[in-house]
């Protein structure tokens, strides 16, 4: 899968689950103090980005994430795992 | 729309009477059992014979493995768990100088560490759902104390401190967590302790009886509604006046 569908895909859900303005989404744009995305929408987010991309991201993992471009990161990394 | 609800040591007593009351509510309801299957056929049966959706499923509460695999059987026979009803316990009662760590290792594992487990298992499907209710069962004991229960009473204060810290944390997300703490209520459990402590039991109750199981059942039908949407973090109190 191309990095773009991902990074696509993670707009959408961040737009579409999270309110966020879609003009704010860049890459090295943190979750909690750039987007005001709280912890437990984090996780959320992680969930979606599972269900949406039929991979498992372990919680320890997890708990790295703090941008939009780890995020994406990690998705790319399980998908070619 | 049916709601599924997940009643743990839904077999008999308290358990029993809520997953009787949770399918009478409209809920396909998922009996938990630890060893007694034939209760729990019975809660079963009871419930489709009068035209509801349940199963039984088998599980160990305090087991991790044993809590993941019943989320999975769950959720593929009835769906996402909406409701879940964290109600297994035990007693192991003694004076704490009597009190050996595997009683006390016993009773916090089914009554506290299960409450954990369920919980967390249950959020994923509530923070989907974007709705959810978490009901957990407490005791008098664990509000007042109770001598020869230091283990029990610990669990069940256990449940009340993470269930406000719960509802803390999803809240946001329509998802109440709230606890039901019963005084003496008419059980195999407090049957043990034999009909002249329950006397003076009711003389110290307010309303001058012990509870019926249908009683405790009918708070956790309103906790489990959409009536309770705004009540979260509590602790309802179901115990005839008992602690005053």
């Amino acid at each position: 899968m191309e990095r773009t569908e991902i990074e696509s895909k993670l707009t959408d859900l961040l737009v579409d689950e999270l309110g966020i303005e879609r003009d704010d989404i860049r890459a090295d744009a943190t979750f909690e103090e750039d987007l005001d995305v709280d912890s437990l929408g984090v996780v959320e987010l992680l969930m979606a980005l599972e269900d949406n991309f039929g991979v498992k991201i372990p919680d320890e993992e997890a708990e790295q994430i703090t941008t939009v471009g780890e995020a994406i990161d990690l998705v790319e990394k399980k998908l070619n795992a | 729309m049916s709601r599924v609800a997940l009643v743990t040591g839904g077999s008999r007593g308290i358990g029993r009477a809520i997953a009787l009351r949770l399918a009478s509510d409209g809920h396909a309801v998922a009996v938990n059992y630890a060893t007694n299957s034939a209760a729990a056929d019975d809660v079963v049966a009871t419930i489709t014979g009068n035209g509801g959706a349940a199963i039984a499923v088998r599980a160990d509460v305090g087991d991790a493995d044993a809590v993941a695999a019943m989320f999975e059987a769950v959720e593929e026979e009835l769906g996402r768990v909406d409701v879940l009803v964290n109600n297994a316990g035990i007693t192991r009662d003694d004076l704490l100088l009597r009190m050996g760590p595997e009683a006390w290792d016993q009773v916090i594992e089914t009554n506290l560490r299960s409450v954990y487990l369920c919980s967390r298992a249950a959020m994923r499907g509530m923070l989907r759902s974007r709705w959810g209710r978490i009901i957990s069962v407490s005791s008098i004991s664990g509000i007042t104390g109770n001598p020869g229960q230091a283990n029990y009473a610990a669990s069940k204060a256990g449940i009340i401190g993470f269930s406000k810290s719960i509802a803390r944390e999803i809240g946001s997300r329509n998802i109440t967590v709230n606890v039901v703490a019963p005084g003496f209520i008419e059980t195999d459990m407090t049957e043990e302790l034999g009909t002249e402590i329950a006397e003076e039991v009711a003389r110290r109750v307010a309303v001058g009886r012990l509870g019926r199981p249908e009683e405790i059942a009918a708070a956790v039908g309103y906790l489990a509604s959409d009536d309770a949407a705004y009540v979260t973090g509590q602790t309802l109190v179901v115990d005839g006046g008992l602690a005053l």
